[in-house]
């Protein structure tokens, strides 16, 4: 169900992901510590490209790690098979995407 | 710590819809589990069907479940897993049943196939013997694989196997790391494309259940991870 490319993808996507957790998680301790609105968050990042790529590598980083966990699951312990799954892994994938990559472009270059 | 007479529930399989059979079984000092299954099959019950060979924990014949867990049954005292004075026996977990506790090693043993866990030699029978320093590490890392009995203990206690119907397996995927391993061996491509295939190494949760219950102490966990890391370096030495 896993092959070795699946298995990497999840792999790589973990490490990206990782200092991209903490620094998301410490953006927003950071940011309420003064109460700030938020026109004052979009402020910052409206037009920022350093925004755009952090939380866009994460989009795509959580899309591919989380479509493919999420097949895991369903092969597991839903017992889905053979196109179907690949199907389900893809849907969940764009959708991921489709989810992230809009609220990403919502508040920096929409 | 004998007690008169032992209360064996025995599971007979889903050729009975799942009837379990309750057996009193006169205890004996140093009697093992597959004594007391023995007693059964000629004092009580000559229909029992059960597998074993060598009594002796060489053959791997006589694994099965013993109050939900799998063991060697010739190599378990029965006074080690009593519960009171009661037994519940059981066929191996994650296998086709037969009949009773004889279990259908077909796919174990298929499995061990299509991890290439054969022999793939070069050499003739006219080459000398080909030197082996014992010290190496990749030589000490195989010895740790080589006393494996396929007894399907592992496999059996494997919860990726009960999820997963292509996961090859423990037994299987210890045997790939350690021809992996050794010198006189001559697959590791055929290896290493065996075990990144869908049912390869990569689907292992590291649950560990293998390496917990191994009779013979083997440590297959450790080898799948071995298997992950060879394999995620050949990742990206060949870009695949």
């Amino acid at each position: 169900m896993l092959n070795l490319r699946l298995y990497m993808l999840q792999r790589i996507t973990a490490l990206l992901m990782a200092p991209l957790v903490l620094g998301h998680l410490a953006v927003m301790i950071y940011a309420i510590q003064g109460g700030l609105s938020a026109a004052q968050i979009l402020g910052r990042t409206q037009g920022s490209v350093l925004w755009f790529l952090f939380y866009g590598i994460f989009v795509v980083a959580v899309a591919i790690h989380g479509a493919i966990g999420l097949r895991a699951i369903v092969y597991e312990w839903a017992g889905l098979k053979g196109a179907a799954l690949d199907v389900f892994m893809w849907v969940s994938g764009i959708c991921l995407f489709a989810l992230g990559a809009r609220a990403v472009w919502a508040v920096t270059f929409a | 710590m004998t007690k008169a007479t032992l209360k064996v529930t025995i599971d007979r399989g889903p050729n009975d819809q799942g009837a379990q059979t309750v057996f009193d079984v006169p205890a004996y000092d140093n009697q093992t589990v597959l004594d007391v299954v023995s007693w059964v099959q000629q004092n009580s019950d000559p229909t029992l069907s059960y597998r074993f060979a060598c009594r002796v924990g060489m053959c791997g014949s006589c694994a099965m479940m013993v109050n939900g867990v799998p063991r060697w049954t010739c190599r378990t005292h029965i006074s080690k897993v009593l519960d009171g004075n009661e037994v519940m026996i059981g066929p191996l977990r994650n296998l086709p049943v037969i009949k009773d506790l004889a279990v259908d090693m077909d796919p174990f043993f298929d499995k061990w196939v299509a991890a290439e866990g054969v022999h793939h030699g070069a050499a003739t029978r006219n080459d000398p013997i080909a030197e082996i320093d014992v010290n190496t590490p990749s030589r000490v890392e195989a010895n740790l694989g080589i006393e494996c009995i396929n007894c399907s203990v592992c496999y059996a206690a494997c919860d990726t196997v009960a999820a997963n119907p292509d996961y090859l397996g423990p037994a299987a995927l210890l045997r790939a790391w350690t021809l992996l391993n050794d010198a006189k061996d001559e697959g590791r491509a055929k290896i290493m494309e065996a075990v990144s295939t869908k049912g390869g190494c990569h689907n292992c949760h590291s649950i560990g259940s293998c390496t917990a219950y191994c009779p013979n102490n083997l440590d297959p966990m450790s080898a799948i991870a071995g298997l992950k890391r060879e394999t995620a370096k050949s990742f990206f030495k060949w870009g695949r």
